[in-house]
């Protein structure tokens, strides 16, 4: 049986955050798991400049960014385990973890964080399973940490913040062209976003859906079809038009990865305006296991600034719980993050999220 | 907040711009260099003001406000095209003889064109207007990888000319 | 194909080229770097095909996940093409269906 008395369950901006604030607030054994080959979640694909104050790390690029609080975690003397996913939480603070040399390991933990983030939602039409239909975050991945083209000229599906971002980055890593659609009746990502990449050439059709899309096993995509939609989300009969694509990404929202905080019994609530079901939890991210937090996408799907500053406040909480923090010092920084999460989660953009996080809260 | 196209096509007509920005007027225009900040949703964000060492540009406490522009503190230095994560901030300048200005716009895209080069110009709709040749290309350090380039352009298309067709 | 020079990420850095076989042909990519995405930057797209109806598939997630990249590697079958690492020499073949264990 291996020990660490802070386990943090994943390593992208809330896993890191609150690794760091942690170690800062005293505590001394942290260990950060991680599945992927380097830390940093979705951080390591970011190339744009984050929005926000200087306190939210404004003007610093994703990728950059989370190297800097890997740096950070590390100087600070957390433990950072990579290629090592968690496979299972149980009773009595453990947990299974599966090691980079293929070893069945379990660790016990004084307090958890759990940190997993979100997973891509999927879009079925006939053709979806041809190669070069993929997530719009798989061909970020892709793109940007292998440097390989997965395709030349897309159609990108859902016109959010990751839709409209991973089509700025494809014209960026040379696509031929980019055409979004998005089947709500307005664009659902920030304004900029979606003006850098029309001043780019590409065009947004809202109200749009795929119809079908063909294409060869060998060579995959070929062409898209796509038709309006009517104010009851039903495809019109006779507006459909052909793209001519090898590519088709799926942009279509994210859902919280809960698995393993329903694995140690936190109650989950329905929230769709934060990405469907996760573990509610307090305004000071602990769910309802007692030495459980969350932090992060898995809290409900919102950005990575937000993300950050929840794993800040969660290791805080947890450094103050586990009295390597005292009480005064601990409601005093949580103060200043609970100020800056607000000041994110305002705007005609953040103020639904707000809502969202409140009905959390009053769950509890 | 209303923002009319820029929910179903991504970009707004230049009145639109004008009536949610503070636009510098047609006589800082013909001074010199002067930014245009089309910065038009109520997102948290505040880099611009602390981008500008002049003073010109601010949001203040509540960082969701759009930001104010003044035009009398605008020295033209282009520091806030590169400042602005959102891409949202061009510089026009519309104080040369004769009919020509130019446009300053962050191009985050390779090949960067050459000084000398004629290229396509492109309005807020992705929609070439006109050819223009490259001034300038600037990708100083500081701007952690948003060069800017500069394009000359017809005066009567300085509201509408906002970047070039990639290469 | 591969992105050589990136206005973000800039130009590749060295990177060691090694040899693998891919359904018999030689091809070369880089060490370390997911067989998948050499597979895609030697132009090959569909990594198995589908049990019950024989369909080509490829990447869908990307990140070791869906399983939709799953190959045989070295004997090995059902292999995540998209978070293996590559190594010199790998024998690398196209999976029909369940593959054998």
């Amino acid at each position: 049986m291996r020990e660490s008395d802070l386990i943090i369950i994943g390593g992208g901006p809330a896993g890191l955050g609150a690794a760091v604030e942690a170690a800062k607030s005293g505590v001394k054994d942290i260990t950060v798991f991680d599945e992927n080959a380097k830390v940093g979640g979705q951080l390591v694909k970011q190339l744009h400049k984050f929005f926000g104050s200087y306190e939210h790390q404004a003007g610093v690029r994703g990728f950059e960014l989370g190297k800097n609080l890997e740096a950070e975690a590390i100087e600070l003397g957390v433990k950072i385990k990579t290629g090592c996913p968690v496979w299972g939480i149980f009773r009595d603070n453990k947990v299974g973890v599966y090691t980079a040399e293929g070893k069945i390991q379990q660790w016990q933990y004084k307090k958890c964080i759990i940190a997993t983030g979100a997973v891509e939602n999927s879009l079925a039409f006939p053709g979806w399973t041809l190669p070069g239909v993929m997530g719009a975050g798989a061909c970020q991945t892709m793109m940007n940490q292998h440097r390989v083209m997965p395709g030349s000229k897309v159609l990108m599906v859902g016109s959010g913040n990751v839709g409209l971002i991973v089509s700025y980055q494809l014209l960026q890593a040379g696509a031929e062209s980019v055409t979004i659609i998005e089947a709500a009746p307005k664009i659902g990502g920030y304004g900029v976003h979606a003006s850098k990449v029309v001043r780019a050439g590409v065009k947004i059709l809202t109200s749009h859906t795929v119809d079908h899309v063909e294409g060869t096993d060998e060579e995959g995509v070929k062409k898209a079809v796509i038709c309006k939609l009517d104010e009851k989300w039903q495809k019109v009969p006779g507006t459909e038009s052909s793209l001519d694509v090898d590519m088709v990404c799926l942009a279509v929202g994210l859902s919280p990865l809960t698995e393993l905080a329903r694995m140690a019994e936190c109650e989950t609530a329905y929230v769709p305006v934060l990405g469907g079901y996760l573990p509610i939890h307090d305004e000071n991210m602990k769910t309802t296991v007692d030495d459980i937090y969350v932090a992060g996408d898995i809290a409900g799907v919102e950005e990575a600034s937000t993300a950050l500053d929840e794993g800040r406040l969660a290791g805080v909480a947890v450094a103050g719980a586990m009295g390597a923090l005292d009480k005064r010092k601990m409601n005093a920084e949580i103060k200043k993050i609970k100020a800056r999460l607000l000041s994110l989660r305002t705007g005609s953009h953040g103020a639904a999220r707000q809502a969202g996080k409140e009905q959390v809260w009053e769950r509890m | 907040m209303e923002l009319g196209c820029l929910n179903k096509c991504g970009f707004l007509a230049p009145e639109d711009v004008a009536a949610l920005t503070t636009m510098p007027s047609a006589e800082r225009i013909s001074k010199g260099p002067v930014a245009i900040i089309e910065c038009i949703e109520d997102i948290p964000c505040n880099p611009c003001e602390a981008s500008c060492k002049f003073g010109a540009i601010k949001v203040g406490d509540d960082i969701t406000a759009l930001p104010q522009f003044f035009e009398e503190k605008c020295t033209g230095c282009g520091a806030c095209i590169y400042g602005c994560p959102g891409l949202a901030i061009f510089m026009i300048d519309g104080s040369k003889e004769g009919n020509m200005g130019t446009i300053s716009f962050p191009h985050e895209f390779l090949p960067l064109p050459s000084e000398g080069q004629i290229v396509d110009v492109v309005n807020r709709a992705g929609e070439v207007i006109c050819k223009g040749t490259v001034e300038k290309v600037l990708a100083p350090k500081i701007s952690d990888r948003t060069p800017v380039v500069q394009v000359q352009v017809p005066k009567d298309l300085l509201m509408d000319a906002r970047g070039i067709k990639r290469l | 194909m591969r992105i050589d020079e990136h206005p973000i990420l800039g130009e590749q850095s060295e990177r060691k080229t090694v040899t693998f076989y891919y359904d018999g042909k030689p091809i070369q990519g880089f060490e370390g770097e997911p067989v998948a995405a050499a597979l895609y930057a030697a132009g090959y797209k569909t990594l198995h095909f589908s049990q019950k109806n024989h369909q080509g598939r490829s990447i869908y997630c990307a990140i070791g996940r869906c399983n939709e990249c799953r190959m045989v590697v070295n004997g090995r079958a059902n292999v995540r093409t998209c978070v293996e690492p590559l190594v010199e020499g790998m024998v690398v073949e196209t999976q029909i269906g369940h593959g054998k264990i």
